[in-house]
């Protein structure tokens, strides 16, 4: 199906896309001669046009054998199943951060860790999933309170795997503060790489992240450094939470991460939902804050890149990577069908099972829909289960209203759990969306700046999409527009 | 600098048309071929290069004396004789990077460029004589290619060929030129693409990222889309395609968008080769059509070569001087012209990248010449 979504508010320049995510942005006046049958054959745009299979609109019916290629190619994922499997081994954290309140518990409480008997279960399941690729992630609470749980179920995995026989990693979500260095040992051996929350500065950090010390920016770098120093440099990545106060200075959130030495950026909002009003207005923002934060980062950050200093700003080049080639980035979040249990299993630390981490805060708030099951049911009961069911409703975005006519579909993904959780069913309604409102903002931008095709900015997101060195991209080479 | 792959000679013993193994004594002592197949290598005169061949202890009793130019022949090659000619023809060369088959002169598509323009005659004598041949290939040969004419217009007899390639030279990289058109028949690609071959590759041309201009370049309507659904037919089964693409003045605008649509719909491919011209055949005579400056088409060809390159895809350049290329483009270019057809221009006495360089077609006179042939200095890369 050919789809058109205009690229700025005049619809002077629109962008037309297929089911094989070949695009052309076009002018107004061609846009409006193409739908009318009127480009002539010898035209060169018309030929752009017949090349990426957009100068007539045809249905999977009519589709050739290269395009029924393409499109398998582009959704190839579904054929792996759930390979991201996020075990929460407790919901203890001595952190009380604003975007998280409803997902933790005091660093006191009991009956918050996973048993050994639900992990030991968890992981029938993950070995149960076809996926070739496993990647087992530990996340809270604190994971780092349960090291010995982490222990465990690495060394089960990893025996397990002996006769498995798939391609097994791990990771970690941790604040790095519990991490001893017989801990960071365990990790440099058993290859978990690390992935902690820096929000920016100290004073931006310790706000948004409070622990009983007041001292949580200072514990993250100090702890920081212990882990580059037995993991490496690459073991230890970190991801800021975009709070309305991280909002406030681009460049010097930017600027914190260059400091510390990372390559790359993750600009993610957080979506807020479950929180109370009252926190809402606290952290949250709406999108025309964030889109103005997020074009003056990635201006700053492209900017970077082009007196070359190579810096990465990694959810664009996630979104590029769909733009810029035939393939998936392999994105769990941004998925059609959605990755929601298809692509992600999140074992709970009491042992319920959930397709996604945002379901199991939905249910934390009291809504039973959410859950698979538990972690005794079989991988095959989980998927069948009346959550699955319930979700695939709104998993698959080219069926969706709103979705189904936008031609950043291809490139982008449906959200049930979200729609579900915000908006009551997993269908949702795309005028109200805030995972639509950010999606259609971000491929605004970025389709924007292909069609502006300054070779700098080509240069460092074909850099980005094909995960090359910038400094290997001389000259970034035609790049479709 | 082009060895010519015929010569002349006073030729004596001669019953028949047949293809012999010219070895050196010591050589053909070793050889496992049979006696009536080779030719004994013997220096003639004071030590000058120049062959005469004769049949004792093994040999086929055959004599050539008094060749015309004696560097056409070597120890090691296969040459081609027959009965009252003078005429000795080289079918194999050792050591050339440019061995081929010649498997038909027939073609189903008219290429405005192509440098062996095709006849209608039965010419399927030939494959016999090649399957002769390729007994007498060296076993260690790295490439031996197939060409045409349109090579899979023989049908099973080019399977016949490919198995005899896959038996006798087992080690030996098998490159076959094919339109693909044949493949969009599922029972071609799968007689012929899945023949086995342990080191086979197809090098199919694809001119454009649309069908009006690939057609009208082979000349044929309906070739693109056979061509295409010939490569997928391919693909599917895991046969290795290198694509070519000819450079001139009707495919160069379509360059990047075609480089586009190879890594859209036909990722699997393992080598993309852009060729300029060959000044042969059919481009003569439609060199009005067809000449455009390589220069002036850079910035088309450095587009297409860049987005193929970052995104992974083997590419390389074939047929023209370092002189004529954007300097970023050098490390793509190839020395691709068949030794036999290679020469330099005077200018390139002085450039200092002579030794890497591909040259130019001996047979591209001043018409073909472009603006920008000059000798090159190192400092410039340097630079």
């Amino acid at each position: 199906m050919r789809r058109s979504t205009h690229l700025d508010p005049g619809g002077e320049r629109v962008l037309v896309s297929n089911d094989f995510g070949d695009y052309a942005v076009l002018d107004a006046n061609t846009h409006a001669r193409l739908l009318r049958g009127e480009l002539a054959p010898g035209e060169a745009r018309s030929r752009d046009l017949e090349g990426r299979s957009l100068l007539h609109d045809h249905g999977p019916e009519q589709w050739t054998d290269l395009e029924r290629a393409a499109h398998a190619t582009r959704k190839s994922f579904l054929l792996e199943g759930p390979s991201l499997h996020i075990f929460v081994v407790t919901l203890r954290c001595d952190h009380s951060c604003q975007y998280c309140q409803v997902s933790r518990a005091a660093v006191d409480a009991s009956g918050f860790d996973m048993s050994a008997g639900d992990a030991a279960l968890a992981l029938d399941r993950v070995f149960e999933s076809p996926s070739p690729d496993l990647t087992i992630e530990f996340q809270g609470g604190e994971p780092a309170l349960r090291f010995d749980i982490v222990r465990e179920i690495v060394e089960q995995a990893l025996r397990r795997n002996e006769s498995a026989g798939r391609r097994l990693s791990f990771s970690m979500v941790s604040t790095l503060h519990h991490l001893s260095d017989e801990d960071l040992l365990f990790c440099r051996d058993h290859q978990i790489r690390l992935s902690t929350s820096i929000d920016g500065p100290a004073d931006l950090h310790d706000r948004n992240r409070p622990n009983p010390t007041r001292d949580s920016w200072a514990r993250t770098i100090a702890a920081l450094d212990r882990a580059r120093a037995v993991l490496g440099h690459e073991g230890v990545s970190a991801l800021p939470t975009l709070t309305r106060a991280g909002l406030s200075d681009p460049t010097r959130l930017i600027d914190h991460y260059r400091g510390l030495g990372f390559p790359s950026i993750f600009l993610r909002p957080i979506s807020p939902y479950g929180f109370a009003l009252k926190t809402r207005r606290a952290i949250g923002y709406s999108m025309a804050e964030f889109a103005a934060f997020y074009e003056a980062a990635l201006d700053y950050i492209l900017d970077l890149n082009a007196r070359g200093e190579a810096f990465e700003e990694t959810y664009a080049s996630i979104l590029l990577r769909h733009i810029m080639t035939p393939f998936h980035s392999g994105y769990v979040d941004l998925r059609s069908p959605a990755g929601a249990g298809l692509g992600v299993l999140v074992y709970d630390y009491d042992g319920q099972v959930y397709p996604a981490d945002e379901a199991r805060m939905a249910a934390r708030t009291g809504d039973g829909r959410f859950t698979l099951g538990h972690v005794s049911a079989s991988f095959a009961e989980l998927m069948r289960s009346p959550a699955m069911r319930w979700l695939a409703t709104g998993a698959v975005a080219e069926s969706l209203p709103g979705c189904s006519t936008c031609a950043f579909v291809p490139f982008c993904g449906a959200d049930p759990v979200y729609h579900a959780s915000v908006q009551g069913d997993p269908i949702g309604d795309r005028s109200t969306s805030e995972h639509c409102a950010r999606h259609m903002t971000l491929f605004r931008l970025l389709f924007n700046r292909l069609a502006d095709a300054d070779v700098d900015t080509l240069a460092t997101f074909t850099a980005w999409a094909l995960r090359k060195p910038r400094h290997e991209i001389l000259q970034p080479g035609w790049v479709d527009r | 600098m082009s060895l010519a792959l015929h010569t002349h000679a006073r030729v004596e013993g001669v019953t028949e048309v047949g293809l012999y193994k010219v070895l050196e004594r010591e050589e053909a002592a070793q050889s496992t071929l049979a006696g009536d197949k080779v030719l004994l290598w013997q220096t003639e005169g004071s030590g000058s290069a120049g062959g005469v061949f004769a049949g004792e202890p093994k040999g086929a009793g055959i004599t050539l004396s008094s060749l015309r130019d004696p560097a056409v022949i070597q120890p090691g090659d296969v040459v081609r004789v027959r009965p009252g000619s003078s005429l000795v023809s080289v079918m194999y060369r050792r050591g050339s990077r440019a061995n081929t088959l010649f498997a038909t002169e027939r073609c189903n598509s008219r290429c405005l460029m192509c440098s062996q323009p095709p006849r209608l005659d039965d010419d399927s004598w030939r494959v016999p004589e090649l399957l002769e041949l390729v007994e007498l290939v060296d076993p260690d040969e790295a490439q031996i290619g197939i060409s045409g004419g349109e090579p899979t217009l023989l049908g099973e007899d080019l399977g016949r060929l490919i198995d005899a390639c896959a038996l006798h030279l087992p080690g030996t990289h098998l490159h076959i030129l094919s339109n693909g058109r044949a493949f969009a028949d599922a029972r071609v690609a799968t007689a012929l693409g899945d023949r086995g071959h342990p080191h086979l590759t197809w090098g199919v041309p694809l001119y454009a990222d649309h069908a009006a201009l690939h057609d009208a370049v082979v000349d044929a309507h309906g070739a693109f889309d056979e061509t295409i659904e010939g490569l997928f037919e391919l693909g599917r089964r895991g046969a290795r395609v290198e694509l070519r693409v000819v450079l001139h003045a009707l495919t160069v605008d379509r360059l990047p968008q075609l480089a586009s649509y190879i890594y859209r719909r036909l990722p699997f491919v393992e080598h993309v080769a852009f060729m300029g011209l060959e000044p042969m055949g059919y481009a003569k005579m439609n060199r009005e059509r067809l000449w455009i400056d390589p220069v002036d088409y850079g910035d088309a060809l450095s587009d297409a070569v860049f987005h193929l390159a970052h995104r992974s895809v083997p590419v390389s350049i074939y047929n023209l001087s370092h002189c004529v290329l954007p300097e970023s483009l050098w490390p793509f270019a190839r020395q691709s012209i068949s030794d036999w057809k290679n020469s330099f221009a005077s200018e390139c006495t002085g450039c200092e990248l002579i030794d890497r360089c591909s040259g130019f077609f001996a047979s591209a006179g001043p018409a073909w010449r472009s603006r920008a042939v000059r000798p090159l200095r190192l400092l410039e890369t340097a630079a």
